[in-house]
């Protein structure tokens, strides 16, 4: 076995997900087997080879630091589930 | 002939002489879509009212002699992109009523253009699949046989296309997203280098990854819609800053002094038979055209799968924790908190396959795990990333199949994730790389399926690849073709 149900149920919980017993058995076994497959990068010897993160390295996007227009309020909060039309609404967090 | 037969080369011809108003191709699209799409199942949803006043504007600037060249064209866009007032849904119940605020910049360059958007199609959630069967809302059919896939991600792209309900659309490429499904589906499909094209508003899935393309009925519509599309957005980081060549301007300059390279890689244990004579007829053509063929080699092919599945992931899991319910998006109603409200809401609100890259990517990220799996694959990445430079100091292009296949029927890979993910092996390099691909149609199947020959390029030579793919469609005649619909 590459992960464990106890693992699985970890790395939903990192993921904000809930899993329902049924689920968890059947994404335990897809998740075992995607990662013995994934186990075949072993094979190579990496050690000294720079890892890649992007293609090329871009030029940095510098630009000046001026104020422009951005999003109005109402339509940034358009799309909220729920909203007092001040700001995004929540469940109580403290 | 209909007007929704037209190419764009073709459609700018007839609109510019005032044989045909975009008004009237506009109509004659959306009647497509209506005769059709109830089989293909390609839009999500279509914009009727906005398309025909966007018709109507073209027809002024058409009238004044101000017409770019996709002024008037009627497309379809891929339900990843942004579209200001229009719901954008990424294929996901989690996006259902998503509003986005602004476009994204491939769409206001189109409608900066004049360009006519007919609306949004269907693909499999956050452009995770290769079949567009996990898209939540509908399923798109290959529109040359019922029943069999569309490919994916970009399915309602390839399918629209190739059911001419639009002269062409903007899909996106992930690890073969949109050269895959125009292979399935007999158009032309084309990734280009990473950066080439802006993805400001792009929803994103892996951002290291991901751009944005055209699939069109010909090479010729690919390059005037790559024109219309690329260039350096200072909204994007990523996004390049060099000058965009004309991609019309290299169509006809023959296959002299090419040389075109085989990997032996590519032609390996599990290539159908028929999609092999497809390509090896390919490479007569560039033979006969005049091109040098030159064996070679790009040895970490077979690890290009397992890299993928690590880093796509990782980034999705990153990109996709923003859908907490919070700022957009649905929510669980009934949480009582914070954090059961981000359970629910996401466990919910995505699909099997989303879930399952999202924990895949968390674990490989996680904590001890980091540097066995994610380090690792991106020090992979580098060697394939290495394989290609070498390569393209012995040749210019690299020509191969797209998929092992042709199309397979719908739920043949339902139960077996990791079997899918193996479809995608000769498609995904070039993401890793960030080199540019095209997917261009090659010939059918004695099943009457389409099968796509692939030429990938060295980083921003788009241009080679579209001369050579002119010279396939050619010889092979296989440009603008319309399949039966029953």
């Amino acid at each position: 076995m590459n992960i464990s149900r106890e693992e699985v149920e970890h790395v939903a919980s990192l993921s904000r997900l809930n899993l329902s017993e049924e689920e968890l058995v059947r994404m335990t076994g897809q998740l075992d087997t995607i990662l013995s497959y994934v186990a075949k990068l072993d094979e190579l010897d990496t050690r000294g080879v720079a890892p890649t993160t992007h293609a090329f390295s871009n030029q940095n996007a510098f630009r000046e630091d001026e104020v422009q227009e951005s999003l109005p309020r109402d339509e940034a909060l358009a799309n909220g589930p729920k909203q007092n039309g001040e700001a995004f609404v929540v469940p109580k967090i403290i | 002939m209909n007007p929704y037969e037209l190419t764009i080369g073709q459609a700018r011809t007839e609109l510019d002489g005032g044989n045909i108003s975009s008004r009237e191709l506009t109509i004659s699209c959306l009647d497509r879509i209506k005769d059709v799409d109830d089989k293909v199942h390609s839009f999500l949803r279509v914009t009727e009212e906005e398309a025909l006043q966007q018709a109507d504007e073209a027809d002024k600037k058409i009238a004044e002699g101000k017409a770019d060249p996709l002024c008037g064209i009627p497309f379809s866009i891929k339900d990843l992109m942004c579209t200001k007032g229009i719901i954008t849904t990424c294929g996901s119940k989690i996006l259902e009523n998503f509003v986005p605020p602004y476009d994204a910049t491939v769409v206001e360059k189109l409608k900066n253009q004049g360009a006519v958007i007919l609306g949004k199609v269907a693909m499999d959630e956050f452009a995770m699949g290769s079949t567009s069967e996990n898209c939540a809302f509908t399923v798109p059919e290959n529109p040359w046989k019922q029943g069999y896939v569309a490919g994916g991600s970009s399915g309602g792209s390839a399918s629209s296309v190739a059911a001419m309900e639009c002269l062409g659309s903007l899909g996106s490429d992930t690890g073969g997203s949109i050269r895959q499904p125009a292979s399935l589906c007999g158009v032309v499909g084309m990734k280009p280098t990473y950066g080439r094209v802006s993805r400001y508003g792009l929803v994103a899935f892996a951002s290291s990854l991901d751009q944005i393309g055209p699939l069109t009925r010909d090479v010729k519509d690919s390059a005037l819609m790559m024109n219309g599309i690329g260039g350096y957005d200072k909204r994007d980081s990523t996004s390049v800053q060099q000058e965009l060549p004309d991609f019309t301007a290299s169509l006809c300059e023959g296959m002299q002094g090419m040389k075109v390279g085989i990997p032996s890689e590519y032609f390996g244990e599990g290539l159908d038979p028929e999609v092999a004579k497809v390509v090896e007829n390919g490479i007569e053509v560039f033979k006969d055209a005049g091109a040098e063929i030159v064996n070679i080699s790009l040895p970490h092919t077979e690890y290009c799968v397992a890299v993928y599945y690590l880093i796509a992931p990782a980034e999705a899991s990153s990109n996709l924790a923003r859908y907490d319910g919070v700022a957009y998006g649905y929510r669980d109603p009934d949480a009582q908190s914070l954090l059961e409200m981000y359970k629910e809401t996401r466990s919910h609100g995505f699909g099997d396959e989303v879930k399952r890259r999202i924990l895949i990517g968390t674990y490989a990220l996680s904590s001890g795990y980091y540097d066995a799996y994610y380090k690792k694959a991106s020090q992979v990445r580098t060697l394939i990333l290495n394989d290609f430079q070498k390569a393209y100091q012995s040749c210019d292009l690299v020509i191969s199949p797209v998929t092992p296949t042709p199309a397979w029927k719908r739920g043949a890979h339902a139960d077996d994730p990791l079997s899918l993910y193996l479809s995608d092996i000769l498609t995904i390099s070039a993401n890793l790389a960030g080199i540019p691909g095209i997917s261009v149609p090659g010939g059918f199947s004695s099943d009457g399926l389409p099968i796509g020959i692939q030429l990938q390029g060295p980083h921003f030579r788009e241009d080679t690849l579209f001369r050579a793919a002119y010279n396939l469609e050619l010889a092979t005649k296989l440009g603008n073709k319309c399949p039966e619909i029953v």
